[in-house]
């Protein structure tokens, strides 16, 4: 039994194409995959059926009939709910209200408790309605999103990369719940770039390239590297490192605490590693379990002790960005714009963030713009950022080729420490491919790389040493090899299962 | 229900028509003004802008219009640096005031000496008096998070006083019958920045202006410092992953305005003014912050924009006295100015959606 079906859908916005003539169907119990790079159209597509955005040409029919929600309210009322890949919460409020504030009428607070807790156990979800959303961890507050579709009763849950923010451990949770849904004949529509969730989970998978529908699949028949190419439409290399041995200590931290200024912050405590040369290390952890404070202290925009961070023997707790990146130590932050870059600012000028007094585009203080610009370029050309020119916005680049420009702006510069935050964070296989395989050059060149994220397949494939952040302590680093997922969920904590 | 719904590209003509377009706009409403006040305002908006720059008369006015210009151009210069790093330095008027007081005590200190040092010590110390004074909005701000535009905007009221307590009192002249000013600046020749060539206007306050504005636009389109400002005014984390103290900016914009307008007082107080007096301030420091905005807080726009509301004061002065209108009248329509760019500027980067109650 076929539940909603896709007729040649079509949105252009000026000057692309964002879906162009895509059909396919999803049947009644089924988890379909949508898989895509990014830009190919995913979140247009979706945005299509839960009423955000009006097709130019095409139709829908859900449960035989048509189908063209003005609104989301429309959609909803139709039966399709959606778990965004951002939360909309309010951290002062309990769970229970803030479910009630996404309801069009909400029950009573105490039957809604009720009802909150009644679909809590059945799907195997443990949430209490009376906890403060801002003491909840990332998968708590996930469930929060959940548990406000299911009580709609929806026929069709759309799911934007729900897993990005999990723990191993909780993704089985969340599997366990998603196929009881199916199984009661509930719907999924599914994406993600986790490409062996989708082996594991869906039984049909659609491929979006540039808009189009390349391909559907059935997920189990294929291998990750399969379905990986068919999403790019070209072959894939897997990144890989040439054998080195780790030289001295470059980087040598020490018992580095730092109080979060942001209420709802993690504060680091006691932080202690040390980076060697030729060492790629890789810092797992839940977000929200201090790597944003991680990477500030590091970086130099907060302080700290000026002992707590040793550079080649030079004490640095006590001194700024500029100091530390004439030193050697350059940084690249998880937000792409507004804090790697400026997002008004064109590339060119953007280089001069961390380039002006490393790659020396001045004198005395005067800004050499030729110098600017052919650094752009050089960015631009070695890291094939696409870009018209290297006077466009920072802000006119898609996600992933602002990415390889900011990751390229540092490792161009020759860092002896590099401390990368998120290296792939929305970012499409090939890019991401191409990111990590930098990251591993520079490693080989005799610099340390300390990489903090959040994917565990992505960390399990570059890093030699390993350590997981959790509520603000850092594990201590231990060879990668022979680390399996199952420990590293165990080691992240996070939500009690 | 009224939203306003950002435009993604907006219309590049449009930005840059807007100063124009607030000047009609304030052309026009201000005519409806004048037409309640009882006059034809087809002749008052004649008087404001045309009289002073070709009317009859305009020989004399166009000196008073560079008179005017200068110290509202050298303060906005100033400010303009803060308002694109996002601090708002409101305060100029009392900078500009403390810089006058200072620097013309130091020069009332030294009377009757007849040095060329006189002139340039006096400079600095203006220009020292609207830094001190800027610095403790800044002090505040860094230490305490205190907002600078209210610790900035009561600092002006303290400056007030302040000048009015002293010229009451140590800085009263000797031999001026207890009327509450000090010596006249003009009659003391080492101190005096007199009109450099008779009849132009021009003093050295004019021509410092002039050198400002070159100076502003260089740092600010190819120095680091300018590139920092607009970084830390368009992507504040992004100022501080480059580098940029956030503290070390708020100090260094809020100290660099009021040294300029503390400069302005002292070049004012020393040529047109002639001495220090209660009725000394005259709203330069608060005009100012029009100009700043309707130049762009760009400098060659700053320039304009200064010349501009520089004619408006002149022709107010005119209307005054021909049309017997109020001072006020001239002051609303200044007023209209900046509200007229600002409500342009909300509709060239914006565009108006009505939209029903209760609907997402």
């Amino acid at each position: 039994m076929t539940l909603i079906t896709l007729n040649g859908l079509t949105k252009a916005y000026p000057g692309v194409i964002a879906n162009d003539d895509v059909s396919f169907d999803i049947d009644k119990g089924e988890v379909h995959a949508l898989l895509g790079e990014n830009g190919a159209g995913k979140s247009t597509l979706v945005k299509m059926i839960y009423g955000l955005v009006k097709p130019d040409s095409g139709q829908m029919t859900f449960n035989g009939e048509i189908f063209a929600p003005a609104e989301p309210r429309a959609a909803r009322i139709a039966g399709v709910a959606m778990v965004f890949q951002h939360f909309s919460l309010f951290e002062a409020l309990n769970v229970a209200e803030n479910i009630a504030l996404g309801m069009e009428n909400p029950p009573k607070p105490n039957v809604l408790s009720e009802q909150i807790r009644n679909v809590s156990t059945k799907y195997g979800l443990t949430l209490d309605p009376d906890r403060l959303v801002g003491d909840l961890s990332v998968g708590e507050r996930q469930r929060v999103e959940i548990i406000r579709c299911l009580l709609q009763d929806p026929k069709l849950l759309i799911m934007d990369e729900p897993t990005s923010v999990l723990t191993p451990q909780e993704v089985d949770v969340l599997f366990t719940t998603l196929r009881r849904l199916r199984d009661e004949g509930t719907s999924i529509l599914y994406i993600s770039h986790k490409l062996e969730e989708i082996k594991a989970l869906c039984e049909r998978a659609t491929i979006l390239r540039h808009g189009k529908v390349v391909g559907t699949c059935v997920p189990k028949d294929e291998t990750a590297k399969s379905m990986a190419e068919m999403m790019v439409g070209a072959k894939l290399k897997t990144p890989k490192k040439s054998a080195t041995k780790f030289g001295a200590p470059l980087l040598v931290v020490e018992n580095m605490s730092q109080k979060s200024i942001d209420p709802f912050g993690t504060s680091l405590k006691n932080i202690t590693f040390n980076l060697r040369a030729g060492e790629v290390m890789g810092v797992a952890g839940v977000a929200g379990n201090g790597q944003d404070e991680l990477m500030l202290a590091l970086s130099g925009e907060t302080l700290t002790d000026a002992e707590s961070v040793k550079l080649e023997g030079a004490f640095m707790g006590q001194s700024g960005p500029v100091e530390r990146r004439l030193r050697g130590l350059l940084t690249a932050p998880e937000e792409r714009l507004g804090h790697a870059a400026a997002p008004d600012m064109s590339l060119t000028e953007n280089t001069l963030l961390s380039g002006f007094q490393r790659q020396k585009l001045g004198r005395r203080g005067f800004v050499n713009k030729a110098g600017a610009a052919a650094f752009a370029q050089k960015i631009i050309e070695e890291f094939d950022v696409r870009t018209p020119s290297v006077r466009n916005t920072a802000k006119s680049l898609s996600g992933g080729n602002l990415q390889k420009f900011v990751v390229g702006r540092e490792v161009l510069q020759n860092p002896t420490v590099f401390i990368v935050n998120q290296p792939t964070w929305g970012v499409d296989a090939a890019a991401a491919a191409s990111i990590r395989q930098a990251l591993l050059e520079l490693a080989s060149g005799g610099a340390g790389v300390l990489v903090i994220s959040q994917d565990l397949d992505e960390l399990m494939e570059i890093s030699d040493t390993f350590a997981v952040l959790s509520e603000g302590n850092m594990s201590t680093p231990r060879p990668a090899k022979g680390v399996t997922v199952e420990e590293i969920g165990l080691m992240m904590g996070g939500t009690k299962v | 229900m009224i939203r306003l719904e950002p435009r993604t590209d907006p219309s590049r003509l449009m930005v840059a028509l807007t100063p124009i377009l607030a000047v009609l706009a304030t052309m026009i409403v201000g005519g409806m003004l004048f037409v309640a006040l009882g006059k034809n305002p087809f002749e008052a908006i004649r008087m404001i802008f045309w009289d002073p720059i070709l009317g009859e008369f305009a020989f004399y006015y166009r000196g008073q219009i560079l008179i005017k210009a200068a110290p509202l151009i050298m303060i906005a210069l100033g400010l303009s640096f803060g308002f694109r790093a996002g601090i708002w330095n409101i305060g100029a008027e009392g900078q500009f005031i403390m810089g006058a007081v200072i620097g013309g005590a130091t020069g009332l200190a030294l009377y009757p000496l007849d040095s060329f040092i006189v002139f340039p010590l006096m400079i600095v110390m203006g220009a020292f008096g609207g830094f001190i004074w800027a610095m403790v909005p800044a002090f505040l701000k860094i230490k305490f998070n205190a907002n600078e535009i209210l610790v900035s905007l009561m600092m002006v009221y303290v400056a007030i006083n302040f000048l009015s307590g002293m010229v009451t009192g140590v800085l009263r002249n000797p031999e001026g019958f207890n009327f509450p000013e000090s010596r006249s600046f003009q009659q003391f020749p080492a101190a005096n920045n007199a009109e450099l060539w008779a009849g132009t206007g021009i003093h050295w306050g004019v021509l410092v202006t002039l050198g400002l504005v070159v100076a502003a636009y260089v740092m600010l389109t190819r120095h680091i410092f300018g590139f920092n400002i607009r970084l830390a005014g368009q992507a504040p984390r992004a100022a501080k992953f480059a580098g940029v103290s956030p503290n070390k900016m708020i100090a260094i914009c809020l100290g660099l305005s009021g040294a300029l307008a503390g400069m302005a007082g002292l070049f004012e107080v020393t040529g047109p003014a002639g001495k220090l007096s209660t009725t000394f301030p005259v709203g330069y420091g608060f005009t100012a912050i029009i100009v700043a905005f309707l130049g762009r807080l760009h400098p060659i726009g700053i320039l304009l924009a200064g010349l501009l509301l520089a004619v408006t004061y002149v022709g107010g002065d005119i209307i005054q006295s021909k049309l017997s209108l109020p001072k006020a009248s001239i002051q609303v329509f200044q007023g209209m100015l900046l509200f007229f760019l600002l409500a342009v500027d909300v509709l060239v980067n914006f565009r108006i959606r009505l939209t029903k109650r209760g609907s997402a």
